[in-house]
């Protein structure tokens, strides 16, 4: 093994730049949590915060094929209410701000749906 | 028992006869299920070309659906799109005699659009279920799931279908937001406003005509607008030897 150290630094040297992202955030790089801001004076979406956070990708996509393939348009929320079930109609009525509200999130995690390549964004208020 | 070649052959050609019979009864079962249900309603049009010709520059219906379904206008004739539109009677009634008629008759416009038929050709080619026939008989499309082969646009024999070559957004001065507009790759054609039918109303283009040429409603029902109208008088169908069997009808 002749070449044992020039192998070893560059190992070494490879660690530390595929971990700079680790070692930026411990030497004082702060990580900023999205913090969508909600603007609506209603007091409950069509589920609670923590459902709605972790599944509404999933509702959504439920909400779509219902619509769409069913022609079901009615939604019985769990507060025992019931919404249009649509996204530029219903969702987007108590928020209008797309940026601060959907695109914090998904810029944060780097995903990109394309809701809004068809359908159309409220014009933004916040 | 004795088995003897006599009573085994006796005894297989009494089954096979029996296994025949079953066979044959279970296929009648089959053929009575399979019969078309006539619960609900039939949605269908009726056309009035006398009434829709009173003022030919009239396009007040086209205008109407277009903008409620955020249909751009594109210049390029080749990416056009279009849900509803005019067609020279002679192209959109090819299979029809018009012997010694007035040759001004055979240029007068036509209304054309999906005609939701009975056995659509769209459906049957689509490779994703991108587009079916709903109970109701609109023939309806899921442009989520669309992806953009364009087997359906060479299926459709009415030419109802328009496929978005480019990003339409650009040709929308303002968009609805209450609907969606379509992508690049997708195809998209009329849909008999099956938003509108859920709220109570009646299609875009129909609402908007105001020499009331455009009559709405449901085949299942006798005592419906449209069944008296095609009691009667005479009515025609865009190619009716295809067998697709259009909801939409012409008054002669």
């Amino acid at each position: 093994m002749h070449d044992g150290g020039k192998i070893l630094t560059g190992l070494a040297a490879f660690v530390v730049v595929a971990a700079l992202p680790f070692w930026h955030a411990a030497i004082g790089g702060r990580s900023v949590k999205p913090e969508p801001k909600i603007v609506t004076q209603e007091k409950q979406c069509v589920a609670s915060k923590e459902v709605m956070r972790a599944t509404h990708m999933d509702m959504l996509n439920t909400w779509r094929n219902t619509v769409v393939r069913q022609g079901q348009r009615t939604y019985l929320a769990s507060t025992g209410k019931t919404v249009t079930m649509s996204l530029s109609n219903t969702c987007m009525s108590c928020h209008p701000n797309k940026k601060e509200f959907c695109d914090t999130c998904h810029t944060y995690l780097a995903v990109s749906p394309y809701c809004w390549d068809c359908h159309v964004e409220p014009k933004e208020r916040t | 028992m004795e088995h003897d070649r006599r009573g085994f052959i006796k005894i297989a050609g009494v089954s096979a006869i029996g296994l025949a019979g079953l066979s044959l009864a279970g296929r009648d079962g089959e053929a009575g299920e399979s019969e078309p249900v006539a619960a609900g309603p039939r949605w269908a049009m009726v056309i009035d070309p006398r009434k829709c010709l009173k003022d030919d520059g009239c396009i007040s219906c086209i205008t109407a659906c277009h903008r409620t379904h955020n249909v751009p206008s594109i210049p390029n004739a080749r990416h056009e799109v279009k849900w509803i539109w005019k067609e020279r009677f002679t192209e959109a009634f090819p299979d029809q005699e018009a012997h010694y008629i007035d040759e001004a008759l055979t240029t007068r416009p036509v209304l054309v659009f999906c005609n939701h038929c009975d056995n659509p050709p769209c459906v049957r080619v689509c490779p994703t279920q991108a587009t079916w026939r709903r109970p109701d008989g609109i023939v309806m499309m899921d442009w989520h799931r669309c992806i953009g082969c364009r087997y359906c646009v060479a299926g459709c024999p009415y030419g109802s279908r328009s496929f978005n070559w480019e990003d339409p957004r650009p040709y929308l001065a303002s968009p609805d937001p209450q609907f969606p507009t379509r992508t690049k790759g997708v195809v998209e054609k009329c849909t008999l406003c099956e938003e509108r039918l859920d709220k109570k109303q009646l299609p875009a283009c129909v609402e908007a005509c105001q020499e009331k040429a455009m009559l709405f409603g449901d085949l299942n029902d006798p005592e419906s607008e449209v069944r008296k109208v095609l009691r009667s008088h005479f009515a025609i169908r865009r190619k009716p030897a295809l067998g697709t069997n259009p909801a939409v009808y012409y008054l002669v």
